[in-house]
């Protein structure tokens, strides 16, 4: 699926759950497929003893990479031009996380319509865990 | 991080976009994925980090013969202050190491399945914040990933915090 530039406004809003109670073997799950085995979100005796945290947390790779899925979800795939994010605060076990992109401008590069969209991932505090931005190429 | 060689293979992008939670069918259905707009089996946006896999020197991965930082049947003990970086052979860094502040993608194409794919790293900026407990040093990491024909694929920009403890800035 796709989206067409004359289907999108500014302010146009896309919304989707991305965890619920996410758990310490989906961290794990992402530390092998990513190669970033780091004990902090690995091992819990390191993370809490070693490194003083309350436990292991996430990966932020993990939270950005389930955040581009509402992303792709939306704007269809192969379509991302850019994609940034900034780790605001730290995702634990157990939180239930929930992205929202918002179209900010529809603008064109290369004759191409072009989406700009801002991007926010929620904690169940509402505390944002992730902020950034996306372009993506929209159908004319 | 600078990767020789990093093949995109087709069991990496399933196992990848599974950790992800993402089950869209273009990463791990060939018919699906040839019948879509992209043509092919591709990789999630994120996906180029997995290349770490490929970096033989990556600190962040236990290596046969080489001492890891984290538990076995206790934690390794804390450092002292100034402790060592996770050079793969030292104890573990004070306060665990930096973290992860920042990452951004510039997308020239999608990264596809059979991709073969190389990358080179430059140090950007470094800038440094008064945090709360002490002082926050910030590095800049630009890492370029080409294909075997040299092309531009991704750009990836990566920042890392690091917590430097008022203690230790004596």
């Amino acid at each position: 699926m796709t989206l067409k530039a004359a289907d999108v406004k500014p302010g146009d809003q896309h919304s989707q759950v991305l965890a619920k109670n996410l758990t310490r073997t989906q961290i794990v799950q992402y530390a092998g497929a990513s190669g970033d085995y780091n004990p902090l979100h690995t091992d819990e005796p390191f993370a809490r003893d070693v490194a003083g945290y309350p436990g292991v947390f996430a990966h932020g790779m993990l939270t950005m990479g389930m955040t581009g899925r509402l992303l792709t979800d939306w704007v269809g795939d192969g379509r991302l031009l850019e994609y940034g994010v900034r780790f605001t605060a730290q995702v634990w076990p157990g939180d239930t996380l929930t992205a929202t992109a918002t179209i900010r401008e529809v603008t064109s590069r290369y004759g191409d319509p072009v989406a700009l969209i801002d991007i926010v991932t929620v904690n169940q505090a509402g505390t944002a865990v992730v902020t950034g931005t996306a372009a993506a190429r929209l159908d004319a | 991080m600078s990767v020789e060689r990093f093949p995109v293979e087709e069991g990496h992008v399933l196992t990848f976009a599974r950790a992800i939670g993402d089950d869209n069918p273009v990463y791990r259905d060939p018919q699906y994925a040839a019948a879509s707009e992209v043509g092919g089996l591709i990789a999630p946006p994120t996906f180029t980090i997995a290349s770490a896999q490929w970096d033989p020197d990556y600190p962040l991965r236990p290596k046969p013969g080489v001492k890891w930082w984290g538990s076995g049947a206790q934690a390794t003990p804390e450092p002292k202050a100034g402790g060592v970086a996770p050079d793969g052979g030292s104890s573990a860094p004070k306060g665990g190491g930096a973290l992860h502040a920042e990452q951004h993608f510039t997308y020239h194409r999608a990264v596809r399945v059979g991709d073969v794919l190389s990358s080179t790293s430059r140090p950007g900026a470094t800038w440094e914040k008064a945090g709360r407990s002490g002082k926050l040093v910030f590095n800049e990491h630009i890492t370029e990933f080409r294909d075997a024909s040299g092309e531009l694929v991704v750009t990836a920009r990566s920042v890392s915090v690091l917590r430097q403890p008022l203690e230790d800035n004596e």
